[in-house]
């Protein structure tokens, strides 16, 4: 599968694609679309028909909430995962038991591809739970065979002191945190001598932070691309050449596209990538705008394996991937005029400190929140701290600024000052 | 008794922890030629409020509003201290008595005497005590 090419790959992918485009039609949202965009399964003789569907958005997912996008009866969804959540709704993602099977042996896949075997003890500090990236990559190693530590996530210490007392090999993480571990390893004073591979996923991580974790940690690293749209994580994944990461080409066809004009782009075009993913039963998605920026690699790898995407780093909205967990502006802004004590203008900065994201936000007190008293600031600072933490599960700092003094913009606002770029 | 006598505005004015704003606060209040007598700054957290006595609080208010600053007017009343061993603790006690809360205060340098600026929550009890005690309160006209 990982090798298929040419006609054998498009005929098979051509296949599926009809066979999604079917299931598809069992959920009321794409049966309309179908309808209006005249195509029909039989329609979908080749690849290329893909061109011929409409875009599916995550607005048009957030419109389906909860259930609205399930192809199958309740039934024979056996699990759901949803996102962080934006503005009000997060998106929910069904399973069926196939497609629980088919996310593992994915997830399988991908760390057979970088060496590992059963005889691994692998480590799993992300968060268990709604998040896709626990139980994704915990079934997947069991699959696989590896010792699975469910070590979720906190408590450095002990997670540091589980990684040396079995003698973890392989470590899934954040790269953020995989920082923080190797920071507090050392002040610890050891060195975490067993482990020998790290897969870090969900944030975007810079060249330069690889090169000083793999230092730090002395492991090999890779990187891990998924979305619960597309099940989760291990949609994407680099092979041991490191050098972008193969988009698994039997289960997701990938399209990369210009975000604003819609346009379909080639290799070494960069843009959004929108995918359709092949085997899903429980929640099929055509052409889904991931928001995501990448493209695709020109040229072929040597391991032989199929296409490949770039590593992530942007993304087409304003989203931003706070310690894994996904922001959106207009989410804080929903959050904030719930809060008569402050106005709704704001500026978001987000920073690296020591390793882990830090989101700092800048809001204009009201007046009339003002009674000269110092309490009536702080008052309305934790309000706003509690409201924040409320509803993204994430503590910020926030800063009391003076009436009027942020910028106004006329159109689309610039709020968001990312300055964790290329740092560390 | 004439309690409002003893009232004194104080300005209170929220401010961002930021270079240049005390400055900018200040420098507004000398354009108008406006005296300040006392001022003390509360800080919390990156932001702070900058208080302060002058001789036109109406008029500073007006300007300080008009810059865009955020103001607000605090009622505060101004004790004359006696300046012997004790003159605190006297005063303290008095206010302690009538279990009135001091929120906060700050000092000056009056011409005669040190000035303690209290904010109590109770302005009126406050004022009734001191002054059933045979304490010194300054008045708004000693402000103007």
């Amino acid at each position: 599968m990982e090798t298929l090419k040419g006609e054998e790959l498009h005929a098979l992918q051509a296949k599926r694609l009809r066979w999604t485009v079917e299931r598809a039609g069992n959920v009321p949202f794409y049966q309309k679309m179908l309808k209006e965009a005249g195509v029909r399964p039989e329609d979908i003789q080749t690849v290329d028909d893909v061109q011929k569907l409409p875009f599916t958005r995550k607005t048009d997912l957030q419109g389906g909430y909860p259930f609205g996008f399930m192809a199958v009866p309740m039934k024979e969804v056996v699990r759901i995962h949803t996102t962080s959540g934006t503005t009000g709704k997060p998106t929910v993602v069904g399973y069926t038991r196939q497609d629980l099977d088919n996310w593992s042996e994915l997830i399988a896949r991908n760390l057979t591809m970088i060496g590992l075997t059963d005889e691994d003890i692998f480590q799993n500090a992300v968060n268990y739970g709604l998040f896709t990236g626990g139980l994704g990559f915990h079934y997947g190693a069991e699959k696989l065979g590896m010792t699975v530590i469910p070590s979720a996530t906190g408590n450095t210490r002990r997670q540091i002191e589980m990684i040396d007392d079995f003698g973890v090999t392989a470590l899934h993480c954040t790269p953020s945190y995989a920082m923080h571990i190797a920071e507090v390893a050392e002040q610890i004073g050891t060195t975490l001598p067993t482990l020998k591979t790290g897969i870090f996923g969900a944030e975007p991580w810079s060249a330069n932070m690889r090169k000083v974790l793999e230092e730090k940690l002395r492991l090999t690293s890779y990187d891990s691309y998924g979305m619960s749209e597309m099940y989760g994580p291990g949609a994407a994944f680099e092979c041991p050449e490191r050098n972008g990461l193969h988009i698994w080409h039997d289960m997701y066809l990938a399209e990369i596209i210009d975000p604003k004009t819609e346009e379909v782009l080639g290799p070494g075009e960069r843009g959004e990538l929108v995918v359709t993913p092949l085997m899903k039963e429980a929640m099929p998605l055509l052409r889904y705008r991931t928001g995501d920026i990448t493209m695709f690699l020109e040229e072929d790898c040597p391991c032989g394996r199929g296409m490949k995407i770039a590593r992530l780093h942007g993304r087409s909205d304003d989203m931003l991937v706070i310690r894994g967990i996904n922001v959106f502006p207009s989410q804080i802004e929903h959050i904030l005029r719930s809060v008569p004590e402050v106005g709704d203008e704001f500026l978001v900065y987000v920073d690296r400190v020591n390793h882990l994201d830090e989101m700092t936000i800048e809001v204009e007190i009201n007046r009339n929140a003002f009674r000269g008293e110092l309490e009536d600031l702080t008052r309305a600072q934790n309000k706003v701290v509690g409201a924040l933490r409320e509803a993204l599960n994430l503590r910020t700092r926030v800063k009391l600024v003076e009436p009027d003094s942020l910028p106004r913009y006329e159109g689309k606002a610039k709020r968001v000052i990312d300055r964790r770029g290329d740092e560390l | 008794m004439d309690i409002t006598k003893y009232t004194i505005k104080q300005i209170s004015v929220f401010s961002e922890n930021k270079p240049g704003r005390l400055a900018a606060i200040a420098g507004a209040l000398q354009d108008e030629g406006i005296n300040i007598l006392a001022f003390s700054i509360a800080e919390a957290n990156g932001f702070g409020v900058v208080r302060a006595l002058v001789d036109l609080p109406e008029a500073a208010y007006k300007k300080l509003n008009a810059m865009g600053f955020m103001v607000s007017f605090t009622d505060v009343i101004a004790v004359k201290m006696r300046d012997v061993p004790g003159g605190l603790f006297e005063m303290a006690s008095v206010l302690s008595e009538a279990e009135i809360n001091i929120e906060y205060s700050y000092a000056y340098s009056g011409r005669e005497a040190a000035v303690l600026i209290l904010r109590v929550d109770r302005v009126d009890s406050a004022v009734e005590k001191i002054l059933a005690h045979g304490g010194t309160l300054l008045s708004v006209d000693d402000f103007s």
